[in-house]
């Protein structure tokens, strides 16, 4: 257990979240921490797409703003209930990933981050031009909430926040000898053309990182629309975009803990700034560029680095202050 | 009406263009996404404002100190934030969205969220052929069109315009021909933010200043960039005017074409990148060296 400090600290952090609300359920905490939680998964889906795969995506915002949409308009116009609305919002997402997917697969790099920039933003003058059916300014309001109770709502939000990161961790696992993906993700990244030229179908595994990205994303998005119980513009907003770059990145780019980590950091300093509300931006954009001037890997990597050291020869993880490895006995030095 | 489209995307297009190339240099020789470069283009217009409104001095001075002053702040954000970690590509990205934040913030800060002008250059207009132009429209354009036409000489003519130019090809072999690759980059940000610093000099007058006006032109931009060509100066030139004159004309004949404009320049940037994946002027390379 203590053999891998990383993952004993993940262990904490998560059975920490599952016992909050026994020392406090004041609503406005819970309510940062659901925010957190659905936050982390839409990260972490981005860094499954972004960091793992390379496709660095710019307008992220899409896919939560799509299953938000979707999900309030299957709740008010159909009323359906939440707990079929939101993976339906989430699939919606996932089919708008592969429509991104279309153009992106054409192309590479920053022309690839740019276009999916357009996205969200397409789709947001669509949302002000038809205000009849989308709301416009206003969004749709009147969704049906989750529960009544909102501990109730904090457990589920942990629960599927556990599970999609879980997956999505197992997803990108480069080492897993249960799926192959994470491998494949990972040479897709370093080099696409060398991954096509070793029989790796890599336009299908693009469109898979598009999908199952998507779908996280949507998930976050249906749940936090019927959590706010309104779906508004701001949902694909390209400062939403952009934050989830920047918990991503601030965390630590491809590693899964580190969007969770720079979400977990940076979403309750972002409300707690709230108290100097004229300076909460300056402050917070300050606070990043800072760190990240001396961290520039992330916080989460650059903690893990002080903490764990790789074995040259096994690859397994072992604690920074152990002189032999633990499995092969190599030298660490 | 078709000599309002007309005058109005020229401007807009030359305004564009005059951003478009900046960021489309500076991502050419250092490779970076530069998030900042059209906040340069908000503190250029609110030196207008301060130089010439609140401190009243003479146009020419304003321009002058305000170009300056630009141009040296987003030298020293080079130096200072993004140089020291350019290796690691997307914290470049998310430091120069960062600053972006900080900038606009300031300005918030020093100047309040409401909308200022700033006073125009020249009054009165010109008639051509019955259609009245307003000489700071004249005047856009004409400052766009020179300071593009004297970057294309420097660029093609001067021995500065080669060593840019070959570290945008290839920073590795230009520094082993004695280039000095870091000076490079810097002078490069520097005439990048100069050229936003432009632009925000010549539509100031035309504008209403607020902090947030700088996110607009950064999506049109990059759209314009990648239309082009990444890195393509020809292409980010061609690709201002193309995505001027689609939202100028989508403002003048589509109702509620006030939203829809952005939207309609972007789906017309994905439709031709649909044709044409390297852009209008790009190269289509084989995966690039890095």
């Amino acid at each position: 257990m203590l053999a891998i400090p990383g993952r004993f600290i993940a262990l904490v952090f998560f059975v920490l979240l599952l016992i909050i609300p026994s020392f406090t359920r004041d609503p406005y905490v819970l309510r940062i921490l659901i925010f957190a939680n659905m936050y982390a998964i839409f990260a972490v889906s981005w860094d499954l797409l972004s960091g793992y795969t390379g496709q660095i995506n710019f307008g992220h915002a899409l896919f939560f703003g799509v299953a938000a949409y979707t999900s309030a308009l299957l709740n008010t116009h159909l009323g359906w209930q939440p707990w079929a609305t939101i993976p339906i919002g989430a699939l919606a997402a996932s089919i708008a990933g592969l429509v991104v997917c279309l153009p992106a697969l054409r192309l590479r790099g920053p022309y690839l981050s740019l276009v999916t920039l357009a996205f969200p933003l397409i789709l947001l003058g669509i949302v002000f031009a038809f205000t009849d059916f989308t709301g416009g300014e206003w969004g749709i309001s009147g969704i049906a909430p989750i529960s009544s109770d909102r501990t109730v709502i904090y457990f589920i939000s942990v629960l599927i926040m556990l599970v999609s990161v879980f997956v999505m961790w197992k997803l990108t696992d480069a080492r897993s000898s249960l799926v192959r993906t994470g491998i494949i993700f990972h040479a897709i990244r370093e080099d696409e053309i060398a991954a096509r030229a070793s029989g790796i179908n890599t336009v299908r595994y693009k469109m898979l990182a598009f999908a199952v990205g998507g779908f996280f994303a949507g998930i976050a998005g249906a749940f936090l629309a019927h959590f706010m119980r309104i779906a508004g513009p701001s949902n694909l907003d390209l400062f939403l975009s952009f934050q989830v770059i920047i918990w991503t990145v601030f965390g630590g780019i491809a590693s899964i803990y580190g969007p969770v980590a720079g979400v977990y950091i940076l979403h309750p300093l972002m409300e707690f700034l709230r108290v100097v509300p004229e300076y909460r931006i300056l402050i917070f954009a300050g606070i990043v560029v800072l760190i990240l001037l001396f961290m520039p890997e992330g916080v989460a990597v650059w903690i893990r680095d002080k903490l764990e050291r790789e074995c040259p020869r096994c690859k397994l993880s072992n604690m920074a202050f152990r002189r032999t490895c633990r499995a092969c006995e190599t030298s660490l030095y | 009406m078709v000599e309002g489209i007309l005058i109005q995307g020229l401007v807009r297009g030359g305004v564009y263009a005059l951003l478009a190339v900046g960021f489309a240099l500076i991502f050419g020789v250092a490779r970076m996404i530069n998030l900042t470069h059209t906040c340069f283009y908000m503190l250029a217009a609110y030196g207008i404002y301060i130089f010439a409104q609140l401190a009243g001095l003479h146009p020419v001075l304003a321009i002058v100190l305000s170009l300056v002053a630009t141009t040296l702040i987003g030298i020293f954000t080079y130096k200072l934030f993004i140089d020291r970690i350019r290796e690691h590509h997307v914290t470049v990205l998310l430091i120069t969205l960062a600053l972006a934040m900080v900038f606009q913030e300031i300005m918030l800060l020093a100047f309040g969220g409401h909308y200022l002008g700033a006073p125009t250059f020249v009054s009165g207009y010109w008639q051509i052929i019955g259609v009245k132009v307003s000489y700071q429209h004249l005047l856009i354009f004409g400052v766009a069109l020179i300071v593009l036409i004297g970057l294309w000489a420097l660029l093609s003519k001067t021995r500065l315009g080669i060593a840019i130019r070959a570290t945008a090809q290839d920073s590795e072999i230009a520094n082993l021909m004695g280039i000095n690759v870091s000076r490079i980059l810097l002078i490069t940000m520097g005439l990048a933010s100069a050229l936003a610093a432009i632009g925000g000099i010549v539509v100031a007058p035309t504008l209403v200043l607020e902090p947030r006006m700088w996110t607009h032109p950064l999506i049109m931009i990059m759209a314009i960039v990648v239309l082009g060509g990444l890195g393509s100066v020809k292409g980010s030139f061609i690709g201002a005017f193309i995505l001027a004159f689609v939202e100028v004309l989508v403002v003048y004949l589509v109702p509620e074409g006030a939203f829809l404009k952005g939207a309609i320049a972007l789906l017309v940037m994905v439709i031709i990148l649909l044709v044409r994946p390297e852009g209008l002027f790009g190269v289509a390379f084989e995966e690039e060296r890095l």
